[in-house]
């Protein structure tokens, strides 16, 4: 039992014997055995003595709310003042210009030809013909499939998020990096922000930020600050000495070594921040159909309900090609360095892309006056193709083969698999189970992990929710288990050819820049509405960063050790085995831990299917105003992630120490 | 303040780092050695250093990596706060400064140029080295005629628009000296500048640099690790070890007369006829009858050996800047420096 709960890679080989381990585990066992005899109490939590943390909770939120009805002072007010005042205008601002929403300044849509063709000068600014090609196509697709409207939506909303993202992360940054006290504080307010699934992000912005698009825009905002702080950090930190004193030097007062130095000095990693901004950014904004939110999510989520397959598809399709777009070009302006023009250079030779833009602009708004069609896609006009689309795929999926092995392998899944896995995990008395936890953390991280397992798992128990705490923990440990069976061999064969490997790698780089609500489509497709389908999600979701860091663990193997290998007469395998896997492992753990943290992401979202776990309650929370329960439950979530976040990162971190190896 | 007050003055000054350096430096007996004070957990940057630097004079401060040079280089300009000691420039004591005193100090009469040159990457030549006057406010277009005007002084006329990243190592350090002499400061602090080119361009580094010297005449304090270049540029060496200065004096004195062990090291691969000058080895005429044409004083006595080797004189006259006598060299004196005298 405790290989299942405790995934194999981790196993030091020099572990010989720990009676810690070797105790807790023991005492787990017994508990398991002695079961029928065992008092209540070490079995489940009894109902009595769970503590009404949510309704403590409501009344705590309830006091810092305030009331807008009665006046009574809370952070409600500023807030909804927030909400309604400075932020609406802004999310009204973008919607009348992309979408033609009817608010200030009151304008006609952009042209949808006049968009392509800004994004498309853009791409090419950036990165050539290729990146105009990317740029151009993506929203000359979205308006011939007739998703114009949709994904204008989308993006008003982002360009709302992104800058706020960016401004309170890069202040936050700066504090952190010039108050050591600070940065003390916000690191671990971060991780745990990180780890909190977004549901429970949701139901706080509706009741604090009122429904609709403030709400969703807030949610998603927060949720894109922890890289941006990171980064910003991280790059004014690494800013050389002497650039330092240069600036001192040059006498410059406190203001001007920050704006002049230091921060354009830091512009790589900023941009980079930048650039994981805008993909959390639309990953989350995909993510607030759940709380009713128009745009390309919300008409996902509800083509996904209806089973419109072929509709969906094309949305999918949609929101790759945007987050494509989005996460090459700003890759490209990372790298995109700034280049010297001969002196005497005309101006207009100097501005060439934005004036090439600019016109190209110009022409296709005044265009679009004349051409209706360069204007807007009508639905009829449309080239959508999803009925037949969706034909297609409800006529493979009906081919008896197809059938055959899809049904095969859901039974084989279900029956054989997990539904006795999951019963078993309900089966173990719940202190047997936090033993189990906490001698895995002892073994595999050490000591303070171990510490962290055994708090973080007793507050589950306590929280009155374990059932449905096993339940999401059955899901994504069965679900990094199968990923892992694919993507551990996958990333050791794909690098043994470098071409192989560095294509794969490009596969994995791109599809992680897909919304994590996008995965839920081929499982959907494949296995419909079912419980092996949650788990197949994760199972595609999780694969990408298993399959990732494997291939990097094993092509950073430093070259000279591989040669000693080949010199001492090693075979391909014993090289793999005793050399290459040793090595790459502290990294490969990099990969695991990422893959069990997306599984506890995809998991929560994928509940809207139908499973038992916490994400389904916390997905009933969001009709409601019960903030104290969905926070219970975001924080079971964020609990159990915390505790493989810290004692994998651990070993991690103590194996490539060990091994001497920098990363 | 006159002529011959130093420009840098610094009187017993300490930096020490740990982690409560000024309590630890009150409470420490006098004379702990550097080892004792790594024992009680601190490091000594800078160790009870006195030395003066003089108007229009070249200090070079030499020593190997972790010996304190850049150390106390950073004190004088207060990049490091000392924790012990008084640093006065021109007249003023450094660390009594207000923050708006001390930016305005460094605004107005100090340069500096780095090791690994700390451009920064963003802007282009021309705003690298119009960057200190941007700094103090002055106008776009005054700045930009002085800039173009240090940056034809360094010999990088065309590449006002280029990145720091388009040019080689050595363009860099050039902007980097084009920035430090942007503001004409009075003081000129090179740390290490050279080290990281390569050895052909450091030579030709060093030349453009006296050449800039001669011309412009400022203070400096040149840091380098190299005792070749320093005894090729300094009026005065000051060699440095565990944060002390272990002999502070002329190229000529130091190479004739080391004071130490460690200095004495460093003295002993050098060819000492290369670096003393006649002058030097001169004693004074106190009545000596000399005979026939003097040697000139500036010279080095590798430069006079074919004369010293071929003249039957046992003393020879030597003469000063103006031709007036100024002492007699001993020949036999003169070739024990030339040939060694064991």
């Amino acid at each position: 039992m405790a290989d299942i709960a405790t995934p194999t890679p981790q196993k030091q080989p020099s572990v010989s014997y720990d009676p810690v381990f070797t105790a807790l585990l023991g005492l787990a066992l017994l508990f398991c055995l002695a079961k029928p005899i065992l008092p209540e109490f070490l079995i489940r939590i009894p109902e009595a003595w769970v503590p009404p943390l949510a309704s403590w909770l409501d009344r705590f939120f309830e006091v810092i709310k305030g009331d807008l009805e009665t006046g009574r002072p809370g952070l409600i007010h500023l807030t909804r003042w927030f909400a309604e005042g400075p932020l609406d205008f802004m999310l009204g601002f973008t919607a009348n210009l992309l979408e033609g929403k009817h608010r200030w300044p009151y304008f006609e849509p952009l042209p949808w030809s006049a968009v392509a063709a800004v994004a498309a000068g853009i791409g090419f600014y950036l990165g050539g013909w290729r990146l105009a090609l990317l740029g151009g196509g993506t929203f000359v697709w979205t308006a011939l499939v007739g998703q114009w409207k949709i994904a204008m939506q989308t993006l008003s909303v982002l360009a709302v998020a992104v800058p706020l993202a960016f401004l309170a992360g890069i202040i936050l940054g700066i504090a952190a990096w010039k108050w050591g006290w600070f940065e003390r504080v916000i690191k671990p307010v971060l991780a745990i922000l990180q780890t909190i699934p977004f549901f429970t992000y949701l139901l706080p912005a509706v009741i604090f930020f009122k429904v609709g698009p403030t709400a969703g825009a807030i949610a998603t905002t927060i949720y894109a600050i922890p890289p941006m702080v990171l980064m910003t950090t991280l790059g004014l930190k690494k800013v050389s000495h002497e650039v330092v004193e240069a600036g001192k030097m040059s006498g410059c007062t406190r203001m001007q070594m920050l704006f002049r130095v230091y921060i354009p000095s830091a512009r790589t990693e900023i941009l980079v921040g930048v650039n994981q901004v805008i993909m959390l950014c639309l990953a989350m904004v995909v993510l607030t159909a759940f709380i009713g939110m128009p745009g390309l999510g919300g008409k996902l989520l509800a083509m996904m309900n209806s089973f419109k397959l072929g509709r969906s598809f094309e949305i999918g399709v949609t929101i790759v090609l945007v987050a494509v777009m989005l996460d090459r070009m700003s890759k490209a302006w990372v790298v995109k360095l700034p280049v010297h023009h001969e002196r005497g250079t005309p101006w207009y030779v100097r501005h060439k892309y934005l004036l090439i833009t600019l016109s190209a602009f110009a022409l296709f708004l005044v265009l679009g006056q004349f051409v209706d069609i360069l204007d807007k896609v009508g639905r009829r006009q449309s080239l959508s193709m999803g009925r037949e689309i969706d034909k297609v795929i409800k006529g493979f999926l009906a081919i008896d083969a197809v059938q055959a092995v899809t049904e095969t392998l859901r039974y084989v899944l279900n029956v054989w698999v997990l539904i006795p896995f999951r019963n078993f995990l309900l089966w173990i008395p719940t202190s047997s189970f936090i033993l189990m936890v906490v001698a895995f953390s002892w073994i595999v991280g050490g000591r303070r992990p171990a510490i962290y397992a055994a708090i973080f798992f007793s507050v589950v128990a306590f929280s009155g929710w374990w059932d449905r705490s096993v339940i999401t923990l059955y899901s994504v440990i069965s679900a990094v288990i199968l990923s892992m069976m694919i993507g551990i061999p996958l990333g050791i064969m794909a690098s043994r050819s470098k071409r192989l490997a560095e294509r794969i790698l490009l596969f994995c780089d791109t599809a992680q820049t897909f919304p994590s609500f996008i995965y839920l489509l081929p499982a959907i497709m494949l296995f419909g509405v079912s419980d092996v389908t949650v788990v197949l999600s994760i199972v595609i979701f999780t694969t990408v960063p298993l399959t990732r860091y494997t291939i990097e663990g094993l092509r950073n193997v430093p070259p000279e050790m591989t040669e000693a290998a080949d010199m001492s007469g090693a075979t391909k395998r014993q090289k793999l085995m005793s050399v290459q896997l040793p090595l790459a492992l502290p990294t490969m753990a990099v990969g695991f831990n990422q893959a069990i943290m997306f599984a506890f992401f995809m998991v929560i979202i994928a509940a809207f299917i139908g499973t038992q776990d916490l994400g389904q309650e916390l997905q009933r929370t969001l009709a409601g105003t019960d903030l104290g329960k969905n926070f219970v439950l975001g924080m079971n979530v964020a609990l159990m992630a915390l505790t493989f976040d810290l004692t994998i990162m651990s070993w991690s971190a103590k194996r490539t120490k060990m091994l001497g190896l920098s990363r | 303040m006159n002529k011959d007050t130093p420009v840098i003055s610094c009187r017993n000054v300490w930096k020490l780092f740990g982690a409560n350096p000024k309590q630890y430096l009150a409470s420490m007996p006098a004379g702990h050695s550097f080892e004792k004070i790594h024992a009680d957990g601190y490091i000594a940057g800078v160790k009870d250093v006195s030395v003066d630097v003089a108007r229009g004079e070249m200090l070079v401060i030499m020593g190997l990596s972790g010996s304190g040079k850049s150390t106390l280089v950073r004190c004088f300009s207060r990049l490091h706060e000392i924790t012990g000691g008084t640093i006065e420039v021109e007249g003023q004591d450094v660390m009594a400064l207000a923050e708006k005193d001390l930016i305005e100090l460094r605004r107005s009469k100090m340069g500096m140029v780095f090791q690994s040159f700390g451009l920064l990457p963003h802007r282009t030549v021309l705003d690298n080295v119009a960057f200190p006057l941007e700094m103090r406010g002055q106008n776009r277009h005054d700045r930009r005629e002085r800039a173009l005007e240090v940056i034809k002084l360094v010999g990088l006329e065309g590449r006002e628009e280029y990145f720091p990243r388009e040019l080689s190592g050595g363009q860099q350090q050039r902007v980097g000296i084009a920035r430090s002499l942007a503001i004409e400061p009075d003081i000129w602090f090179l740390d290490e500048p050279f080290s990281a080119l390569d050895p052909l361009i450091r030579r030709e580094m060093q030349d453009e640099f006296l050449r800039l010297q001669e011309m412009l005449g400022k203070t400096i304090v040149f840091i380098t690790h190299d005792f070749d270049e320093a005894l090729r540029l300094a009026d005065r060496i000051a060699i440095m070890r565990n944060g002390a200065i272990e002999q502070c004096d002329t190229p000529d004195q130091i190479v004739l007369n080391p004071k130490t062990p460690y200095v004495r090291k460093f003295t002993e691969e050098i060819e000492k006829s290369r670096v003393v000058h006649a002058s030097v080895l001169a004693r004074p005429l106190n009545g000596t009858a000399v005979e026939g044409d003097p040697v000139i004083g500036d010279h080095t006595i590798h430069q006079l050996a074919r004369q010293l080797v071929s003249d039957t004189r046992d003393n020879l006259p030597v003469a000063g800047k103006d031709g007036a006598l100024i002492g007699v060299l001993n020949r036999q004196a003169a070739l024990d420096v030339l040939l060694g005298d064991d």
